[in-house]
């Protein structure tokens, strides 16, 4: 119980940490907020308004409390270009990124486990060493050039796929999957590598268990043994990887949203970098990233509920 | 005094045993070539990197241009002119923007990683060495940078300090801080354990000393290797960024703001976007084989096993 109330803990105040640097990201911004706001031709009582409106006259401690309070509260303010509620917006684009990271997993899973699986079983061979070789050079690609190459070969080349452009689910299912063929792809081909990398050596070391001994001399096929006896045991660390990944994923999203038009909160916050849209850029940073702390602690605790070994290990840094 | 000596000595005779073979020398070759092009990138008959040729938009590899161009370092180049890859959308000269190109993403590469390696080298070092709170206190900040996730990080601190390579730079140095911390501090902890860190104490050495002259020369290597590797990482970064149109401002040329141009025409002339993107590829390639290698030379769970 201790250590999920320590886990609990740490979450909290990493999430505390957080959330005190992305406000601060826009209050110590330098120049003055309201003038930006309020633009070139606001008048001295808009400005005045704009400062009263955010407490820009106020010592920042207050200012970091009430944020904090409403933000707790679902309240990230109004974007000063939009005219909308921040919290809005990114709620309606966040089914998009989500679909996104969803889709580049499965596919990125389905690459990696029987890759792995095959490696390990022939640890060494020819297969093992191709594999690997392959997966090395796949790193050195980053996203948006695999985003371009099969822009180039499945939407340019052989004309299979939209290059661009996003259809909602409510316009039927088949044309909205299409859509995001091509962008998971782009994350799933990169990233199934180090999911590879991991799985293979912790098959390796379960196939070397006695149990598989025995149930190899039990005459059990080799494809059941593999599924079955050594895959299980073996994607305990794949979990933890694939928790630890999801940053990755999160930035290869932002981009790969840029390049195929997706409506989605990567693309909400570039755009919002580029219109200086204050509090949307403050609004995305904070959810994205308590998104994140939270799904990595999730993940850590799942590890610890999966492999009970793990909680009873003394703390070390 | 020979004790004390033997962590640097094994070092050495260890580097010098491996062999490092085909697939460290061609990347090491390509990168002291690119070298070579970023110092001398100002010294070659090339048209100015930005110098729009506007009869010639998007023109494929080997095309020749009739006109008189001016050159990078002053002066017309003698006309004929030979676009020996091609030119982007706005008829400029790839070659001459590659090898600009090179300076931005080679500066990023070296210099974040050479910056995050000293910050965090010594964090890591000190940490791993006095440990107590102050180790405590370290290991805490350095996961709550790693809290965030990096891209948007990147874009956050972007956003707050503005486009351009001064502040590029910096950026990407905290990014990996964390990282080279957490490298170093767990060598130093090894090595501080010792029997030459013992011996060194025996015969009168303080603190200081042992940290600069027994720690610091076996902590340095693993550093480097992973600074190798991260070299990599930075430029497709720095790439990601200036894709984004977040990265250097133009006109400098970089190949990720090339290779977000050639998306455009993307179907008519594929060169404008590919060979910036396969020279990205290369030079990424090539760095992570160096490092790789360094790694494996360096690692130490590989040098317990062969002790």
């Amino acid at each position: 119980m201790a250590f999920y109330l320590r886990k609990l803990l740490r979450l909290a105040a990493v999430v505390f940490t957080a959330s005190a640097l992305t406000f601060l990201l826009v209050a110590l911004l330098p120049g003055d907020v309201a003038y930006e706001i309020g633009g070139p031709d606001a008048t001295a009582e808009q400005i005045a308004a704009i400062r009263a409106e955010m407490g820009l006259d106020r010592n920042i401690a207050l200012r970091f409390g009430r944020w904090l309070a409403r933000a707790v509260a679902g309240d990230l303010g109004t974007s000063h270009r939009s005219g909308g509620p921040v919290l809005q917006a990114i709620v309606s684009r966040l089914p998009v990124t989500v679909e996104l990271l969803l889709f580049s997993q499965l596919i990125a899973l389905g690459l990696a486990i029987p890759a792995a699986i095959i490696s390990a079983h022939k640890a060494g061979s020819a297969i093992d060493r191709s594999v690997a070789s392959a997966g090395f050079a796949t790193l050195s690609i980053p996203s948006y050039v695999m985003a371009l190459l099969l822009i180039f070969a499945f939407a340019l080349r052989l004309q299979l796929l939209p290059a661009t452009g996003y259809t909602p689910l409510s316009e039927g299912i088949c044309p909205n999957l299409k859509g995001f063929i091509l962008p998971s792809l782009s994350i799933a081909l990169i990233e199934w590598v180090p999911l590879m990398r991991v799985l293979r050596s912790d098959m390796i070391g379960t196939l070397q268990e006695d149990y598989i001994l025995m149930a190899r001399a039990k005459g059990l096929p080799t494809w059941k043994i593999l599924l079955t006896d050594a895959l299980k045991p073996s994607s305990l660390t794949l979990v933890t990887v694939l928790g630890l990944q999801i940053g990755h994923w999160i930035g290869a999203a932002v981009i790969i949203e840029m390049i195929y038009a997706l409506p989605g909160i990567g693309r909400l916050l570039v755009d919002a970098i580029f219109s200086r849209d204050f509090l949307m850029v403050q609004g995305c940073v904070l959810v994205i990233t308590v998104a994140y702390v939270v799904i990595n602690s999730a993940v850590d605790l799942l590890y610890a509920v999966l492999d009970p070994r793990i909680r009873l290990e003394p703390k070390n840094g | 005094m020979a004790e004390a000596l033997a962590g640097t000595v094994e070092i050495r005779r260890h580097r010098n045993a491996a062999k490092l073979g085909f697939s460290f020398w061609l990347p090491a070759a390509w990168i002291c070539l690119l070298l070579l092009l970023a110092c001398s990138a100002d010294l070659w008959t090339l048209p100015a990197y930005d110098h729009m040729n506007f009869s010639h938009p998007a023109a494929p590899p080997v095309t020749r241009s009739e006109q008189w161009l001016p050159s990078q370092n002053g002066g017309l180049i003698g006309s004929p002119y030979t676009y020996w890859l091609g030119t982007d959308t706005l008829g400029r000269d790839i070659a001459a923007r590659l090898i600009h190109g090179v300076r931005v993403s080679l500066l990023v590469g070296l210099l974040a990683p050479a910056i995050a390696c000293i910050i965090g080298g010594t964090i890591g070092i000190l940490a791993g060495f006095y440990r107590g709170r102050f180790e405590s206190l370290v290991v805490a900040a350095m996961d709550t940078i790693l809290a965030f996730p990096g891209l948007v990080l990147l874009l956050a601190i972007g956003f707050y300090l503005g486009p351009g390579l001064q502040n590029l730079i910096p950026a990407l140095a905290i990014l990996i801080v964390p990282a080279f911390c957490r490298v170093a501090r767990a060598n130093t902890l090894t090595w501080a354990e010792r029997d030459f860190i013992l011996a060194a104490r025996a015969i009168g050495a303080g603190n200081r000393r042992i940290i600069c002259c027994h720690i610091l020369p076996n902590v340095v290597w693993p550093l480097a290797a992973y600074g190798l590797l991260l070299v990599g990482v930075m430029i497709v970064a720095e790439g990601a960024l200036s894709f984004l149109g977040l990265g250097v401002p133009a006109p400098t040329p970089s190949w990720g703001g090339m290779i977000a141009a050639g998306k455009e025409v993307l179907d008519e002339a594929p060169h404008v976007a590919l060979l910036p993107a396969a020279v990205m590829f290369i030079t990424v390639l090539s760095f992570n084989l160096l490092g790789d290698r360094l790694r494996e030379l360096t690692d130490i769970r590989n040098r317990s096993n062969t002790e």
